[in-house]
C-alpha cells in the first residue's frame, strides 16, 4: 500500500502549486485508477466484453460442443421469424408479464398505503417482504407442493369450500396465471416498500388540509396520493416489469412436473427466458441462443422507453 | 401538473362545511374503516408467513401419512427423519422403509457447505472492490469519472442472460466449470448495484473530517480504511447482508457453470432433489426438509438485520 499513500501526498503538494498538466497525468488520477481497478476489471470481463461478445456470437452458428462456429450474418435473426416457438414464447411471455404487474402493482399500492396508514411497525414490513429475500428455487418447490393436484393443501381447501380440483402448473390455460401467482405473491410486499418509501416523501400537510376540506380516504388517494406518487410508480414499474420479463428459475423448477420438461404442459409455459437457456444449453445452439437474447434487449429498451415517456417519470409534482 | 393539487386554495367555506361531519365520526368512536384496513392488514401477512409454516410443517411430516392426503395442521407423525435423510445422516434401509428414496443420493450438508464457501467469497469481493471503486467515484476529481459510472449504471440493465452465454463460454475456456472460482469469479469484483448503493452513502458523508485529514497529509488510501470504513460500518453490513443474500439465492449461474455435487450450492441442489426424485410418487418430505435447510440460513440472517434490511429497501428503490 506505499505505493498508494506515496501518490496521495504527492496530488497535496501539487494541487497547491497549480501547473498546466493534462488533468490525466495528475497525481489524482492514479490513485482514482488504483481504486478503481479491481471493479474495472470485473465490468471489463464479465460485463462489457461478455455483451460485446453476445453480440457477435449472435451472427454465428456457434455451437456449444464443438466450441466453434462461422459467421452467418443475419442468419439467426430470419430463423428467428420464422420460429414458431419464438412467437410461442414472446406471446407466453406478454401473458405472464401482464397478469403480473397488473395485479402485483395494484396489490403493493394497496399495501403500501395500509402501511402509510396503519403501521410503521418493522414486524409488518419484515414478515411483507420476507418471501423476496427466498430463493427462487426454494419458493417454487413449496408451491408446487402446495398446489399439487391431489396432495395440496390449496385443492383441499378450495374442494372444501365448494370449488372443484384446479390443476394450477399442470393445467395448460392455468400455467402462466399460476406462476404469475406465484411470483405476485413474492414480490407484492417488496414492490410495497419501495412505493411506501414514495409515500413517506409527500408532505403530511397536504392531507391535513385536504382532511380540513372534509376529502375522504378514496379522494385523497386520488387526488393526492397517486399524482404524488407518480413518479416513484413509473420508476418502480420500469423495474417490476423489466424484471418481470426475466422470470426463468420459477418456471424451469416448477412446471413439467417430476421427469417432465420445463415449459410444459407441452409448450405452454416456455417462456422467453426458459427458451434461449433451453436453446443454449439444450440444443447447443449457442449463436442462436445469443440472438435470441438480442432480441430479449431490444424489447425491453423499447418497453422501458415507452414506459418513461407515458408515465414522464423524470418530472415530480413535488417541487 | 401543479393544477392536480392545490390544497391550499380550497374557499374557506368547505372547510368550515365540513367539520361537524369530522366531529360526528369522532364521537360515533368506531372507526370502520380503520377495523378492515387492520383486517386486510392481518390476511395479508398470514398469505405472506403461511406457506412457510406449511413448509415446516410438512419437513417434520412423515411422508407415509402425506402420500395419504393428511392436510392436519400440525405435522402428521412427527418426526426429523426428513431432515436426516437430507443431511445424508439417514441408512439406505431406513430410507427405503419410509419410502422416501430418489435415483440419486442428494446430499445437503456438502450443498449447503458450497453455498456458504461460494456466498462468503462473492460477499467479501463484493463489498471491498465495490467500496473501493464507489470511493473513487464519489470523492475523486478524475478524466471520465462520470462517463465510466454512467457505463456501470447501464451494466445494471443487462438482462443476466445475455452475459450468461459469453460468461459460460468464458469459463469453460478457462477449465473453470465445476470450480469454485468459476462460480464466484462473475461477481467477485464487482456488481453495478452495489457501487452504485455504497456511493451513495459515501456522498453523503461529510467532506470535513476528510479535508482535516487531507491537510494533515493523509493518503488517499489511509483517509478510505481509516476515515470513511469505519464510518460507513452500517451501510457496508447491509450490502454484505443483501449481496449474501443475492448469492444465495442465485440458481442460472451455477446451474450451468457448477452443476457437480463436490461445488454445486443449495438451489442446484435442490434442483437436482427434484430430478432423482421418482415421478409417481414424489417424496414431498424429504423435499420440503431440503427447501426448509435452504431457507432457513436467510430467515435467521433476516430476523437479526429486519431493520437495516427493510430500510435499505426503501432507499435502493427511490434512488
Amino acid at each position: 500500500m506505499a505505493t498508494t499513500a506515496g501518490v496521495g501526498r504527492k496530488a497535496l503538494s501539487r494541487r497547491e502549486a497549480p501547473k498546466r498538466r493534462s488533468a490525466w497525468l495528475r497525481p489524482e488520477t492514479r490513485t482514482a485508477w488504483l481504486f478503481l481497478l479491481p471493479s474495472f476489471i470485473g465490468f471489463m470481463v464479465f460485463y462489457a466484453i461478455p455483451a460485446v461478445r453476445g453480440i457477435y456470437l449472435s451472427f454465428t452458428d456457434w455451437d456449444l460442443l464443438k466450441q466453434s462456429g462461422a459467421w452467418v450474418g443475419i442468419d439467426n435473426y430470419k430463423a428467428m421469424f420464422q420460429d414458431a416457438l419464438f412467437w410461442n414464447a414472446l406471446g407466453q411471455t406478454f401473458k405472464y408479464v401482464v397478469i403480473n404487474i397488473g395485479i402485483q402493482t395494484v396489490l403493493a399500492l394497496a399495501i403500501a398505503v395500509l402501511m402509510h396508514r396503519l403501521t410503521r411497525s418493522v414486524v409488518v414490513r419484515g414478515i411483507l417482504v420476507l418471501p423476496w429475500l427466498i430463493p427462487n428455487v426454494v419458493l417454487a418447490l413449496l408451491w408446487m407442493w402446495m398446489l399439487d393436484p391431489n396432495l395440496g393443501v390449496v385443492n383441499h381447501w378450495l374442494t372444501a369450500v365448494g370449488f372443484s380440483e384446479q390443476g394450477f402448473l399442470g393445467s395448460e390455460s392455468q400455467v402462466i396465471p399460476t406462476l404469475a401467482g406465484i411470483n405476485i405473491w413474492r414480490h407484492m410486499g417488496y414492490t410495497a416498500l419501495l412505493l411506501f418509501a414514495g409515500l413517506v416523501m409527500i408532505p403530511q400537510t397536504y392531507y391535513e388540509a385536504a382532511a380540513l376540506d372534509g376529502a375522504g380516504e378514496w379522494r385523497m388517494f386520488r387526488t393526492i396520493t397517486l399524482p404524488l406518487l407518480r413518479p416513484v410508480l413509473a420508476l418502480v414499474l420500469v423495474v417490476t416489469i423489466v424484471g418481470s420479463f426475466q422470470i426463468f428459475d420459477t418456471v424451469q423448477i416448477a412446471t413439467g412436473g417430476f421427469g417432465g420438461q420445463p415449459g410444459g404442459p407441452g409448450n405452454a409455459s416456455r417462456v422467453l427466458y426458459l427458451y434461449i437457456f433451453q436453446q443454449a444449453f439444450e440444443f447447443n445452439a449457442l449463436g442462436y441462443a445469443a440472438a435470441l437474447s438480442v432480441a430479449l434487449i431490444v424489447l425491453l429498451l423499447a418497453v422501458a422507453a415507452i414506459q418513461l415517456r407515458l408515465l414522464r417519470a423524470g418530472e415530480s409534482d413535488l417541487a | 401538473m401543479s393544477s392536480t393539487i392545490s390544497p391550499t386554495d380550497t374557499p374557506p367555506t368547505g372547510v368550515a362545511a365540513t367539520r361537524p361531519a369530522e366531529r360526528t365520526r369522532a364521537k360515533n368512536g368506531i372507526a370502520w374503516g380503520r377495523i378492515a384496513a387492520w383486517a386486510a392488514m392481518i390476511l395479508l401477512l398470514f398469505v405472506s408467513l403461511f406457506p412457510f409454516f406449511w413448509m415446516l410443517r410438512t419437513a417434520l411430516a412423515s411422508n407415509a401419512d402425506l402420500v395419504k392426503g393428511s392436510q392436519s395442521l400440525a405435522p402428521p407423525g412427527a418426526t426429523t427423519f426428513n431432515l436426516k435423510q437430507v443431511l445424508g445422516l439417514a441408512s439406505e434401509a431406513e430410507i427405503a422403509k419410509a419410502g422416501t428414496a430418489t435415483s440419486t443420493e442428494i446430499n445437503f450438508f456438502v450443498a449447503l457447505r458450497n453455498s456458504v464457501i461460494i456466498c462468503t467469497l462473492i460477499t467479501l469481493g463484493q463489498v471491498v472492490f465495490c467500496s473501493m471503486a464507489a470511493y473513487a467515484f464519489a470523492r475523486l476529481r478524475f478524466p471520465g469519472r462520470d462517463k465510466i459510472f454512467f457505463l456501470y449504471l447501464t451494466a445494471m440493465m443487462i438482462p443476466p442472460i445475455f452475459t450468461l452465454i459469453p460468461n459460460f463460454v468464458l469459463i469453460k475456456n478457462l477449465g473453470w466449470l465445476n470450480t469454485f472460482p468459476g462460480i464466484v469469479a462473475p461477481f467477485f469484483l464487482m456488481t453495478p448495484f452495489a457501487v452504485f448503493f455504497l456511493r451513495q452513502f459515501f456522498l453523503g458523508i461529510s467532506r470535513e473530517v476528510e479535508e482535516a485529514a487531507v491537510l494533515d497529509g493523509a493518503s488517499r488510501w489511509k483517509i478510505f480504511r481509516q476515515i470513511i470504513i469505519p464510518m460507513s460500518a452500517a451501510p457496508l453490513t447491509t450490502l454484505a447482508v443483501l449481496t449474501y443474500i443475492t448469492a444465495w439465492n442465485e440458481y442460472m449461474w451455477p446451474l450451468v457453470a457448477g452443476d457437480s455435487e463436490n461445488v454445486r450450492p443449495l438451489t442446484v441442489a435442490l434442483n437436482a432433489f427434484k430430478s432423482a426424485t421418482p415421478a409417481l410418487a414424489p417424496p414431498w418430505a424429504p423435499l420440503m426438509a431440503g427447501t426448509f435447510l435452504a431457507a432457513l440460513p436467510i430467515i435467521v440472517l433476516f430476523v437479526f438485520m429486519a431493520r437495516r434490511m427493510v430500510d435499505a429497501i426503501g432507499f435502493s428503490g427511490i434512488k
